[in-house]
């Protein structure tokens, strides 16, 4: 595609309670650029397209390979990574809006906190005493789908697409329900299945997914979340009928 | 001392968290202060691998046979007894996070699998497909928040590290850190302090480090007295995709697994690594492939349509094989560039990728001031000058479980602990990071700190990167002179309280602007080529002369080098020849 200007359309917010506004950034098109270069190059010289100076953009950058998870945010409706949205790849004008489930600190920075917070509520870790040597044998076929699950950065974008995660609703999410199955499958991991198959239950828990399955179409490293969610609602369903039984 | 202490980590990626969770595990109090949230450090770019020798393949390796490889990968300029132990700690280390769930690559029998990487002929480096590291950082971040719900562990995570706190002894008693929203300068007492800040890769720009990789903590502390040893030795990376944001790393591994690294000859295919160099073809070590494919495009001009790139070049290999061991980078060479590397043979360059030199620490990760300590890529202790692939995981993990152990001894000695210390000392400090704050703010000059910035990298990356001159590199540190200048006129344009990205960017490219300098004036001394520091107008290595690590010191005139003895206590240095 053929373009000399990239138009940016930036909805911005000074402080977590101020109204949010839009401003509107004609920058030079360079080929090979990502919405990662525009905003930098709108740190170097802040000006709205009609020559008014403004502050720099606020946002979360780090790795911008993909793999760390920071730079989340709205572009064109549909939040993603801001390092692999690739202009040419984008129609024009581009939109850059903050993520919508999570409170907005300032332009395109949000407070993802309870991403981590779930992590922890449902034990995903493996507990153990040993101190020394290898871990259990795992066949090369587990490995390969326990590194698919593994890949979740924490990003967030399964939490903003999913309709569940809403501020009347504590749903807490696909990436900590796909964290049960990634522990969950660990030979050691299992030891704490039960904990973590609890967390899950009740209000905010599993049962609060929809089924819209918006999560899986959005997560940046394609992981089967929605598989995630139907297998670890069914290890929760055989284990309640267990605990009946006893 | 009585009370078990307080500690505090500085930097959340792999040698930060391991040197927690040591700590916890000692039953000691830990805050653990990180730019980004932990799970979001820079380690998690590491791709290949991480080495240890455990020899599952029988092909005779040892970790006495890693040792050796990685003193003469590191052209012997690091100390040889540092390097001795991480070798001999690796197996261990690997099966620490195999016990952890690390979901490593397999082999049909269900052992860890190994490949092979740079700079050796064995299979010694175990992986989980092209993401190791942010794999052995989840496994980390994920014990680490056990200790977090037992207590012990307090997480400052979004806070960034100003400076430490130091006495009239010049005993650091903990640090001054900023909120990164609410920009509140805070006093933290602490009884040892433990720097896990990473690289400098944002002094060259474009590199393939995370743009959090700016090497502000470590100049901030320089600038306190900390001693920093080895600026001049930063690791070239032969094969990454060049961008405007940043260089996108290639892994090693590629070549591991069999890639090939050509360019068009008589308008044929030359595969000059593996011509140059046919023991080791494709996998020689950085610094050497760094310069062979220099050598082809700008003295050979050679490079694809004349422009500096190579081809790295995996079309030739099975693609389902390909896919479960080098997913991770294939998919960001697609994602990047568009197209599919199975298919259509990549475009690569050398980036700027690793810091050899670092904070100096002593045989058991100890600055030269009492209560800080360093570990992971901060530290200058274990790579010499040139870092092996799959070796920087492994010295982050060894260097922060050895910084724990020494800071506990270090605690337990104390006479008087931190929350003893005069409140003086923190006031003042306080004061003195509030005023950089309330200078910059109010600075209304012509600048821009991010064009500043981006002139900084054009020199570093120019002139003190794979080919070194001194004629240019002395015009590099008077530009950065100037630039320092030029610095204290800046006019940010973001003046608010609240979130101000520009006011933190400035304040680290203060910092990096100090450890420039300790870089090029390291490189300017050093009239030598070894490893990664290659002067033409030097091309030899001169043991004699140079076998020595440069020390760095803030004085009140600016910086003076002075240069210490190399441990070569048990391999004689030779020739590097591959």
């Amino acid at each position: 595609m053929e373009r000399d200007i990239v138009i940016l359309k930036v909805k911005r917010q000074q402080r977590s309670e101020t109204k949010p506004y839009w401003e509107e950034f004609h920058l030079k098109y360079r080929p090979y650029m990502n919405v990662i270069t525009c905003l930098q190059e709108i740190q170097k010289n802040p000006r709205t397209f009609d020559g008014r100076r403004t502050t720099p953009v606020t946002w979360e950058q780090s790795c911008l390979e993909e793999v760390c998870g920071s730079c989340s945010m709205v572009i064109n409706g549909r939040v993603r990574q801001a390092c692999s949205a690739l202009v040419d790849q984008l129609g024009a004008p581009i939109t850059l809006e903050p993520m919508t489930k999570f409170p907005v600190l300032r332009d395109l920075v949000v407070n993802r906190k309870s991403i981590f917070e779930n992590f922890k509520g449902v034990k995903a870790w493996v507990e153990t005493d040993e101190t020394s040597g290898p871990g259990p044998r795992i066949s090369p076929e587990l490995a390969e789908k326990r590194y698919q699950l593994s890949k979740c950065m924490s990003c967030g974008c399964c939490m903003d697409a999913c309709p569940q995660v809403n501020d009347r609703s504590d749903f807490i999410g696909p990436a900590a329900i796909n964290q049960v199955r990634l522990f969950n499958t660990h030979p050691i991991g299992a030891e704490l299945k039960k904990d973590r198959l609890l967390a899950l239950m009740g209000e905010g828990g599993i049962e609060d997914c929809g089924n819209a399955q918006n999560c899986v179409k959005v997560c940046p490293k394609g992981i089967p979340l929605v598989t995630s969610i139907i297998e670890t609602n069914r290890e929760l369903t055989v284990g309640l009928l267990h605990l009946l039984k006893k | 001392m009585k009370s078990g202490g307080k500690y505090i980590v500085v930097g959340g990626g792999l040698a930060g968290l391991m040197t927690t969770i040591r700590l916890a595990e000692a039953g000691c109090r830990v805050e653990i202060f990180s730019i980004v949230p932990c799970r979001r450090s820079h380690s998690v770019c590491a791709q290949g691998g991480i080495n240890a020798s455990v020899n599952t393949k029988g092909e005779g390796d040892s970790p006495q046979i890693h040792f050796e490889e990685t003193i003469y990968g590191g052209d012997f300029l690091a100390n040889q007894p540092m390097v001795k132990g991480m070798c001999e700690a690796a197996p261990e280390i690997v099966y620490m996070f195999d016990r952890w769930g690390v979901a490593f690559n397999r082999t049909a029998d269900g052992q860890i699998d190994f490949r092979r990487f740079g700079g050796t002929k064995f299979h010694r480096t175990a992986y989980a497909g092209a993401t190791t590291g942010q794999q052995l950082m989840y496994a980390l971040d994920e014990q680490v928040r056990r200790f977090e719900a037992g207590g012990l562990v307090k997480r400052y995570e979004g806070w960034e590290f100003l400076s430490c706190v130091l006495d009239d002894t010049q005993t650091s008693r903990g640090i001054v850190a900023i909120d990164l929203v609410t920009l509140e300068i805070r006093a933290f007492r602490a009884d040892a302090v433990i720097l896990c800040t990473g690289g400098v890769g944002m002094i060259f720009g474009r590199s393939t480090n995370s743009t959090i990789c700016t090497g502000s903590a470590a100049g901030a502390v320089f600038k306190q007295g900390v001693w920093y040893a080895n600026g001049e030795f930063i690791q070239v990376h032969p094969t990454a995709i060049p961008g405007e944001d940043k260089n996108r790393l290639m892994s090693e591994a590629i070549r591991g697994e069999g890639g090939r690294v050509w360019t068009l000859k008589d308008g044929k295919p030359w595969y000059f690594l593996e011509e140059m160099y046919p023991k080791y073809g494709n996998l020689v070590p950085r610094d050497i492939a760094s310069r062979a494919i220099f050598k082809v495009c700008r003295e050979l001009k050679l490079g694809i349509d004349g422009k500096d790139l190579v081809y790295l070049d995996i079309s030739h290999l099975d693609p389902k094989a390909l896919d479960a061991k080098l997913g991770g980078v294939i998919e960001i060479y697609e994602k990047f560039v568009g197209e599919d590397p199975k298919k259509v043979p990549m475009r690569v360059f050398p980036s700027v990728h690793y810091t050899m030199g670092g904070i100096y620490v002593d045989d058991q990760q100890a600055t030269n001031l009492p209560g800080i300590f360093a570990a992971g890529e901060a530290d200058y202790q274990y790579h010499g000058a040139n870092r092996l692939g799959a070796n920087s995981l492994l010295s982050c993990i060894y260097g922060g479980e050895l910084a724990a152990k020494r800071a506990i001894q270090y605690v337990q000695s104390l006479q008087h602990t931190a929350s003893e210390t005069n409140s003086k000392f923190f006031d003042q400090e306080l004061r003195r990071q509030r005023e950089a704050n309330d200078r910059f703010l109010r600075s209304r000059g012509s600048g821009n700190p991010y064009l500043l910035w981006e002139e900084m990298a054009k020199w570093m990356t120019d002139h003190v990167t794979v080919v070194r001159e001194n004629k240019k590199i002395k015009a590099t540190d008077e530009k950065l002179l100037e630039l320092t200048e030029r610095l204290g006129r800046v006019s940010l344009d973001d003046i608010s309280n609240w979130a101000n990205q520009a006011l933190m960017f400035t304040r680290e490219l203060e910092n990096m602007l100090v450890i420039a300098r300790v870089i090029a004036l390291g490189a300017l001394a050093r009239n030598e080529s070894r490893g990664a520091h290659y002067k033409p107008e030097f091309p030899e290595r001169n043991d004699k002369e140079w076998l020595k690590t440069t020390v760095a010191k803030w004085a009140p005139k600016g910086i003076e080098l002075s240069f210490e003895k190399v441990d070569t206590s048990l391999i004689t240095p030779r020739e590097r020849k591959y």
